[in-house]
């Protein structure tokens, strides 16, 4: 392993892992930045893990960028040796495919998308090679994702999906940036899906909304007392297709802060992801229907 | 205890000197874009210099003061009037109650600094009085001022007449210099590009706000040829999405600088060129669109230096008041 560092500016360390995106390079980025953790380095201000890189921000007046570097170089081996498990938590997130909201949105930004006789979900599966859009969305919400970066907008998960890289959904972003985008959309852009935490502007193709939010402000939601984000690098996540009805229903009770998503404390190697992909997965989703 | 928001002007909002810690669910550090200019705002009204303050961005308030307070004005050159007499700027002044706080045209720079004796109350949110409007986090509801918000004071104990003379401020000149540190992503460009990069005189467009400032008017980049890494996209200006320091310098398709500021999006997808060091930021926050700027490349030395000087300076400025 050999990770490119570089200084941005006087206040940061960038070390870049690879320039492609893969889930032994998010291992090795995490581990990185959990070692930074780990040490309590004073100066150290932000601690940064991104999909394939990570970011550190210091205040050069309490520790000198060099010596900080050769810290963060002490600590390659370590994270190059480290046998990746994580102790991480699965969570089930319902999403509504297809629906209204997106939708609209997708048909009012026709003109910037690269084929605008399509919708977003026509397009995506048909550049994958799914014959139908429920191909498509069986695939999607059916093997789970690693939340590799949380960022751009507070709360905001950026998805890897734990299939090997040829099956991997790949879709560019809109030709033009979108000025709307519905809050707590499910987007996709390059090889990664993004949730919206909040309705803003935006360039990921559009597929579905989740009733669920992952950002609140307020605390006021009941599972974001403690945590005001929902997600953090790590941790693993399924889509639950659900119709009309169910979303309806969700809604409500999330309306009367009632609901909350299912949780489950889980393992994860990537040792063992890597020598069964699908058996693994299938062990981790199993743990959504237990107790 | 409070001051009520007659009107609004353009986008003013709460701010103090930030909320670190967060960056890495995506909420950015944010606080006043002019460092400088907040930390005096309030020492010359008696506060610490973090307390929550109001920066307005090219046109003032209009704000009306429900019982006696002492008020400064820092930053651009906004000039602030008490019931329509004109005040000095870097320097304190009373209001009574009843007084109603105005401004004139701005007459340079692009931000100014409102600070009240006692400081704006409203609750810590992860640490900082801070508003994060993109998140609707922190500050007064979440959001920029609007007309009829009233907005609670803290117990102040300024003192009127106290000032910052003219030599302590921080002049620009014009073309305005922005130093950074070349670094990141500048192996994608050719080394004519990058030549070029710096030898424009490029221009703060429209689109110039407490996330980042966009500038045009120079040379589209030249990439490097590459075949695309897997999950990075097909642009040549596209990364797999990564961190973005604060004060990186983003082109996306190679067009059109963007430097990202206090309220930065933390990462995402296009290649960034260096960093712009500390010591400018505060500079950046008072461009106005249309002003001409060129970007010079330091050494992380050359920004370590420069960050000490500007430190000087200040403690220089924070010596003077307090004496």
């Amino acid at each position: 392993m050999s990770i490119r560092y570089n200084f941005g500016g006087d206040e940061h360390i960038f070390g870049e892992v690879s320039e492609e995106m893969s889930l032994t390079s998010f291992f090795t980025g995490l581990s990185m930045t959990n070692a930074v953790q780990a040490a309590n380095i004073k100066g150290v201000t932000e601690i940064c893990p991104a999909n394939a890189s990570f970011q550190i921000r210091f205040n050069p007046d309490i520790v000198d960028p060099h010596d900080l570097l050769k810290e963060l170089q002490s600590f390659e081996d370590a994270a190059a040796k480290s046998d990746p498990v994580l102790k991480t938590r699965i969570i089930e997130l319902p999403v509504y495919f297809q629906d209204p909201w997106t939708h609209e949105t997708c048909l009012r930004f026709r003109e910037r998308h690269q084929d605008p006789n399509s919708t977003d979900l026509e397009y995506s599966a048909r550049i994958n090679g799914y014959a139908t859009v429920d191909e498509f969305i069986a695939a999607y919400s059916g093997q789970p994702w690693f939340v590799s970066m949380v960022g751009f907008v507070a709360g905001l998960p950026f998805l890897y999906q734990m299939v090997e890289r040829k099956q991997q959904i790949q879709a560019p972003k809109y030709l033009r940036p979108r000025t709307d985008t519905p809050k707590l959309t499910i987007g996709h852009g390059g090889c990664f899906a993004a949730i919206y935490s909040v309705r803003g502007a935006g360039g990921y193709q559009m597929y579905g909304v989740t009733p669920a939010p992952i950002y609140d402000p307020t605390r006021k939601v009941r599972y974001l007392t403690d945590e005001m984000c929902l997600f953090k690098p790590g941790d693993i996540v399924k889509f639950k297709a659900i119709g009309r009805d169910e979303y309806d229903a969700t809604l409500e009770s999330i309306e009367a802060n009632r609901w909350e998503p299912t949780v489950r404390n889980c393992t994860f190697s990537l040792k063992d992801f890597n020598a069964d992909i699908y058996g693994t997965n299938a062990k981790l989703t199993e743990l959504l229907n237990g107790r | 205890m409070a001051v009520k928001v007659i009107s609004p002007g353009l986008s003013t909002s709460v701010q103090d000197l930030g909320r670190p810690g967060y960056y890495h669910l995506g909420i950015p550090e944010g606080g006043g874009m002019d460092r400088f200019a907040t930390t005096i705002a309030n020492l010359l009204v008696g506060n610490e210099p973090g307390a929550a303050l109001l920066e307005a961005t090219f046109m003032g308030p209009e704000l009306e003061f429900e019982q006696p307070a002492v008020v400064a004005v820092t930053g651009g050159d906004l000039p602030p009037k008490v019931n329509g007499v004109e005040q000095p700027g870097w320097e304190s002044f009373a209001v009574k109650a009843g007084d109603k706080l105005s401004f004139g045209y701005l007459k340079s720079g692009a931000r100014a600094y409102i600070a009240i004796s006692g400081g704006i109350d409203v609750p810590l949110v992860l640490g900082s009085r801070t508003t994060y409007v993109l998140g609707a986090l922190g500050g007064f509801e979440g959001r920029v001022l609007k007309a009829g918000d009233v907005l609670p004071l803290g117990k102040g104990s300024g003192k009127a007449g106290r000032s910052l003379p003219a030599s302590y401020h921080r002049q620009v000149t014009a073309p305005v210099e922005l130093r950074m540190v070349p670094g990141l992503y500048w192996h994608r460009i050719t080394e004519a590009a990058g030549k070029r990069f710096f030898e424009d005189t490029w221009k703060v467009a429209p689109e110039a706000d407490r996330i980042g400032y966009r500038f045009r008017g120079g040379t589209p980049l030249e990439f490097v040829p590459r075949e695309p890494p897997f999950g990075a996209g097909s642009d040549p200006s596209n990364i797999v999405d990564a961190c973005y320091p604060y004060g990186s310098v983003q082109v996306p398709s190679g067009t059109e600088p963007i430097v990202l500021h206090r309220d930065a999006v933390s990462g995402g997808g296009y290649m960034m060129l260096g960093v712009v060091i500390s010591a400018d930021m505060d500079l950046i926050a008072q461009l106005q669109p249309h002003t001409p700027a060129r970007f010079a490349p330091v050494t992380l030395e050359q920004a370590l230096a420069a960050r000490a000087e500007r430190r000087v300076h200040q403690q220089k400025a924070e010596d003077y008041l307090a004496t």
